[in-house]
């Protein structure tokens, strides 16, 4: 019987996940087309601001660094979900929320500096493709804070269950998925806006 | 990921942020040399796909050591979708680019032309088309 219901929940897994992966893929396909309007774009900034102008490297290499790092500690919480070791789950939980707040404070400083001065998504087509293409993904980065946020809360008060690795698997995922997205935005974005 | 995650190791997780890091600093300080010479060491157009590869070096690595993509039986289909989503996202993209450079190229007033000219009235465009592709009004 027990083994009947650990085999049960495998499958469960199995679909559960690759139906998550499936989301991802066709969100992939949303970014795409984000990315080709930015690429379409870039270069129509209307008299305004181009990117050599208004994008600061330094800036961008740490919200980068913070953003990988924190991929890294959602995978190591991962791991520590299967060894079913609660403390260290919940720690490297809190360490990647931490991270994740702290890259999406960034985001927003740059944001708003940004409008501050005049160059928000009205100034011109370039800046439109760039605030809806960052903005998507500063979307997704809150929506996963706020799920991992709940799922911190959950296995604080109830601890790991059978069912929780299977949830920690599909918020990993998608976490993971966000800094590969964001590989992109650092390089197309920033670095070829640099480069001119 | 997902079938064999008893296989996964923290030593994964280790290479692929040492890989990642070094990827990303690897670029950033091509760029920022590139910025600091005034466009001097490499063109624009090589730094460019030199950032694109390097990009495209850690999506492989993150698919890898993050994501733990394998060619095992049980993950044939996540594969078959990555794969499928790949094409797509890739028509999208190359699609959209080239499309829109060639509209650029017999429109009036859109942005620069290949060559680095920019356009401003129709007749200025007409010219440069006629020059460009050697017709005789």
């Amino acid at each position: 019987m027990k083994e009947d219901t650990a085999k049960s929940e495998q499958v469960l897994q199995d679909k559960t996940v690759f139906g998550f992966w499936v989301y991802l893929m066709t969100d992939c396909v949303l970014f795409a087309t984000l990315f080709a309007t930015y690429a379409v774009l870039r270069n129509n900034t209307y008299g305004g601001p181009s990117g050599q102008v208004i994008f600061s490297l330094p800036f961008v290499l740490l919200e980068t660094l913070i953003l990988l790092t924190s991929s890294f500690s959602i995978g190591l919480a991962w791991l520590a979900a299967q060894k079913n070791n609660k403390q260290l789950v919940l720690k490297l939980m809190a360490v990647t929320i931490l991270l994740g707040a702290a890259f999406l404070v960034l985001e927003l400083r740059e944001f708003n500096h940004l409008a501050a001065e005049g160059n928000s998504w009205r100034r011109s087509a370039f800046l439109t493709s760039f605030f809806t293409l960052v903005g998507t993904h500063g979307l997704h980065i809150t929506a996963g804070l706020m799920w991992m946020a709940v799922m911190w809360l959950r296995i604080y008060k109830y601890g790991l269950f059978k069912s929780s690795l299977r949830k920690i698997t599909m918020l990993t995922l998608f976490w993971h998925f966000l800094d590969v997205v964001w590989i992109f935005i650092f390089s197309i974005v920033y670095l070829f806006g640099v480069i001119g | 990921m997902i079938n064999n995650q008893s296989s996964v190791k923290p030593r994964n997780y280790y290479i692929g942020f040492g890989l990642s890091l070094l990827l990303t600093l690897t670029a950033y300080l091509l760029v920022w040399r590139h910025a600091q010479s005034h466009h001097a060491v490499f063109t624009d157009s090589s730094l460019r796909i030199g950032v694109i590869v390097l990009a495209l070096l850690q999506l492989i690595v993150q698919l890898i050591f993050f994501l733990h993509l394998n060619f095992k039986q049980n993950l044939r289909w996540n594969l078959t979708v990555l794969s499928f989503a790949a094409i797509v996202v890739l028509i999208l993209v190359i699609g959209s680019i080239w499309i829109m450079t060639n509209l650029n190229y017999s429109h009036a007033g859109y942005g620069k032309t290949h060559d680095g000219h920019t356009l401003t009235s129709p007749s200025q465009t007409n010219q440069y088309i006629i020059q460009d592709e050697g017709v005789q009004p």
